[in-house]
């Protein structure tokens, strides 16, 4: 076992720059998630216990981004399928759910928690095939999270008196109308519906246009748990029914998780009455790297933070802040790193970056990043393969990103990050807060103080430090200035559920 | 002497999860069949204890030649200074090396006299390779140049023959300290650095085993020498193995997929190997006593 050494890389490989890419490369063989997903060819909406479909009769199709395959038929929400969902829920409300005990309550949110662990491998390829993400992702993240939340809040339901402040008694609001994104079907659901059910409300909610599945995949396990009619009600469609809801007169909170330009259309439309409403809208978060931070995890950071679920994420680290002195060896390090990022079929366990969820959010995103190449940015992305069909963009990021540049202030929500420099600790919060934005920020160095410190200055509701993108139910989560008001996640998230005495 | 004065920092939270992700990698049908041969082929099959006699070193010798079931040889038998020339015997004629642990294994707490004249004894009898235990006691004590010393010294000594430096990770109290002592090997001229002993309740683990390979990657990129890897003890299944490779090939590379420069100490590996081998041959799980025992 003698082996020669060479003096210089040049001398064996020609490439000093990374790990050698040889055709030694192991080969990983295809590995699907084979677990059905059950997928009915049609759903109407689920309005008081029952699935029903559209008043006006028109269904759209769902379609897998990956292949383009059409998934089902579901029906086409109208402003009176909002009306008929709303009734359902106020009867619910008043019938059912208002008067009974809360440790009852409590059991049946239990038991969604429950229910959804046991399906956990149907509704996680159930999702990866409606929204394009990772099997990977899905099944670690997405639907173990959704759990959660159902689980956290079903132990606040009959503990209610203790998330009121001032000796306040708390009551339940009523109905609740909720409208959630495409980037986490199942979650945003889940964030919405468990929260309002403990609270003691009922709930209208409105999945996205583009992956309903799972919210109904979701009712039919709250009718197998036997939830009373009406308590939970899901109307599909796109933006009519979306706005119908969110100004319907017989709802009593609004929650509302997507964008920032639909989220200020919901609070003007709100104006002067007194339903409270929370947003958790868009975001342009900076991922500061200091240069005592430990690069090897902070480069984990910068994959987690931007190229986690294609990027379409409200909270994505989307602007990496770099030290002026290590910004070449960031860049050389995530360069290498990119070329062990496998994208293609979502569905295959070894894939790291799936599909873009719809060819409208591919067309944006590429029209951002020609944008960025205009204004004199420099792309670079993976060099891996990109499936022939399908909605697929490589893992990208930006170098020569100049402040004023569309792809410095604007949310991508794609797998592209956007590289500047700073040198200054005061420089680089100057630089994060530089944004209309404030949802996230991360934060890396090895000096527990300067993380204290510059966490403390960032305009962001969540800050990482030394990770990036780690939730948990019992910690809030939302934003500050576009990126909205309101937290989801922990006793923040429950109170916006809530009335006080007076 | 000691060439940097610092090595890079390491976090725990990030090493962890990206170790985490090495092993939820799923090799397939042909894929796993492929790296199930590789590893065989990049074990080092190991008996260290007190109680070695030359009646079971010639077996495990036998079997690191054939394992059976057509299965390739392993990289290396494994033994201590005694049996290297029982050992050199039995294999000989076959690819397979022997390497001899030395220098005062597992503790390493002698003069650096007697460690040498430990591996000379070694040498002698014709060790292929040398697995030497760096001094933990200095290190932590803070004499990293004692350290850097004792690994230039034995390495001198063995010239050619390849030194791996068993850093014994579980010992060293900190992911920085692995770092810097898998640093402070390298540049002192270790041909591989090795987790552990296997004398101790931490051996190889994926995180472990990451800090180590970045500073081989990273003494890579500023020398451009390609030097090697062994985890040692504790790896016992095939599905821990094989994430080993996937840390292998996504850290430094399809170069280091290779038993000259990735190796994985191990006594009961072997077995568990054969068996999935033979699973992946034949469609189903074979009785585990028809596996060959040494």
């Amino acid at each position: 076992m003698i082996k020669s050494k060479p003096a210089a890389a040049s001398a064996r490989n020609g490439n000093g720059n990374g790990a050698q890419r040889t055709s030694k490369r192991l080969q990983y063989a295809t590995s699907r998630e084979s677990t059905p997903a059950n997928i009915a060819a049609s759903y109407g909406h689920y309005i008081g216990g029952k699935f029903v479909p559209s008043s006006g009769g028109e269904t759209f199709a769902t379609t897998n981004p990956a292949t383009g395959e059409v998934l089902s038929r579901v029906a086409t929400g109208t402003p009176e399928d909002v009306d008929r969902a709303v009734a359902a829920a106020r009867t619910a409300y008043e019938k059912y759910w208002k008067p009974l005990s809360p440790a009852r309550r409590a059991a049946y949110v239990y038991r969604i928690a429950r229910a959804i662990s046991e399906r956990a491998r149907e509704l996680a390829v159930l999702e990866t095939l409606d929204n394009g993400k990772p099997i990977k992702e899905s099944r670690d993240f997405d639907v173990p999270m959704a759990s959660a939340h159902f689980f956290y809040y079903a132990g606040w339901a009959d503990k209610l008196e203790y998330a009121a402040r001032g000796g306040r008694m708390p009551h339940s609001r009523g109905v609740v109308g909720s409208i959630v994104p495409w980037n986490f079907p199942l979650l945003m659901a889940a964030w919405k519906i468990a929260p309002a059910l403990a609270a003691g409300n009922t709930i209208v909610l409105k999945p996205a246009e583009t992956t309903p599945l799972s919210a109904l995949r979701l009712a039919e396990i709250c009718a197998d748990a036997d939830l009373p009619p009406g308590v939970l009600n899901i109307v599909t469609g796109d933006g009519v029914a979306g706005a119908a809801l969110a100004a319907h007169t017989g709802i009593d909170k609004i929650a509302f998780t997507g964008s920032t330009e639909v989220g200020k259309a919901i609070q003007r439309g709100r104006a002067g009455s007194r339903i409270p409403i929370t947003l958790e809208l868009g975001g342009k978060a900076a991922n500061i790297v200091f240069a005592d931070a430990p690069l090897d995890a902070a480069i984990e950071g910068i994959v987690s933070g931007i190229y986690f679920n294609q990027g379409h994420v409200c909270c994505a680290g989307s602007r990496l802040l770099v030290q002026e002195s290590i910004h070449d060896e960031v860049v050389a390090r995530l360069t290498e790193r990119l070329e062990t990022m496998r994208i293609g079929d979502p569905l295959d366990k070894n894939t790291d970056i799936g599909a873009i969820n719809s060819q409208a959010q591919l067309d944006r995103i590429k029209e951002l990043v020609a944008s960025g190449i205009a204004e004199g940015a420099t792309l670079h992305s993976q060099t891996a393969a990109l499936p022939e069909t399908g909605c697929f963009f490589p893992a990208s990021f930006f170098t020569g990103v100049g402040p004023g540049m569309r792809i410095a202030r604007e949310e991508i929500f794609g797998p592209v990050l956007s590289i500047m420099t700073f040198r200054t600790a005061d420089e680089a919060i100057e630089k994060a807060n530089n944004t209309r934005y404030g949802l996230s920020a991360g934060v890396w160095t090895d000096k527990g103080s300067k993380s204290m410190y510059v966490a403390g200055k960032l305009k962001a509701g969540v800050v990482w430090c030394s990770t990036f993108n780690k939730f948990d139910p019992s910690s809030p989560f939302g934003g500050y200035r576009e990126s909205g008001f309101g937290r989801e996640g922990g006793l923040e998230g429950l109170r916006p559920y809530l009335e006080l005495d007076p | 002497m000691l060439s940097f004065a610092s090595s890079p920092v390491v976090d725990a939270v990030m090493l962890e999860a990206r170790a985490a992700d090495f092993s939820k990698r799923s090799l397939k049908r042909e894929a796993k069949r492929a790296a199930i041969d590789l590893a065989i082929r990049c074990i080092d099959l190991t008996t260290l204890e007190g109680k070695d006699s030359p009646g079971k070193v010639q077996s495990m010798c036998a079997k690191a030649v054939f394992p059976g079931f057509g299965a390739p040889s392993v990289a290396a038998v494994c033994v201590y200074p005694n049996m290297v020339a029982v050992a050199k015997a039995a294999v000989a004629g076959s690819s397979v090396k022997v390497a001899s642990v030395a220098t005062a294994f597992p503790s390493g707490l002698s003069s650096l006299d007697v460690k040498l004249r430990d591996t000379e004894a070694a040498l002698s009898d014709g060790a292929d390779e040398i697995d030497m235990v760096i001094n933990r006691g200095a290190f932590l004590a803070g004499d990293e140049q004692l350290v850097y010393n004792e690994v230039a010294a034995v390495k001198r000594l063995c010239g050619d023959v390849h030194v791996k430096a068993i850093l014994e990770a579980g010992e060293l109290g900190s992911y920085d300290a692995i770092r810097r002592a898998s640093d402070l090997c390298l540049d002192a001229g270790a041909d591989t650095i090795k987790t552990s002993t296997g004398k101790i309740g931490i051996s190889a683990t994926l995180p472990i085993s990451l800090v180590m390979c970045q500073s081989i990657h990273a003494f890579y990129q500023r020398t451009g020498e390609h030097r090697g890897f062994k985890a040692a003890g504790g790896i016992r299944t095939s599905k821990v193995a094989l994430s080993y490779l996937v840390l292998i090939d996504e850290v430094l590379g399809g170069d280091w997929l290779d038993p000259d420069l990735f190796r994985l100490g191990a006594s009961s590996l072997l077995d568990d190997l054969l068996l999935q081998r033979e699973k992946e041959r034949t469609g189903r799980y074979p009785s585990p006593d028809i596996i060959p025992k040494d």
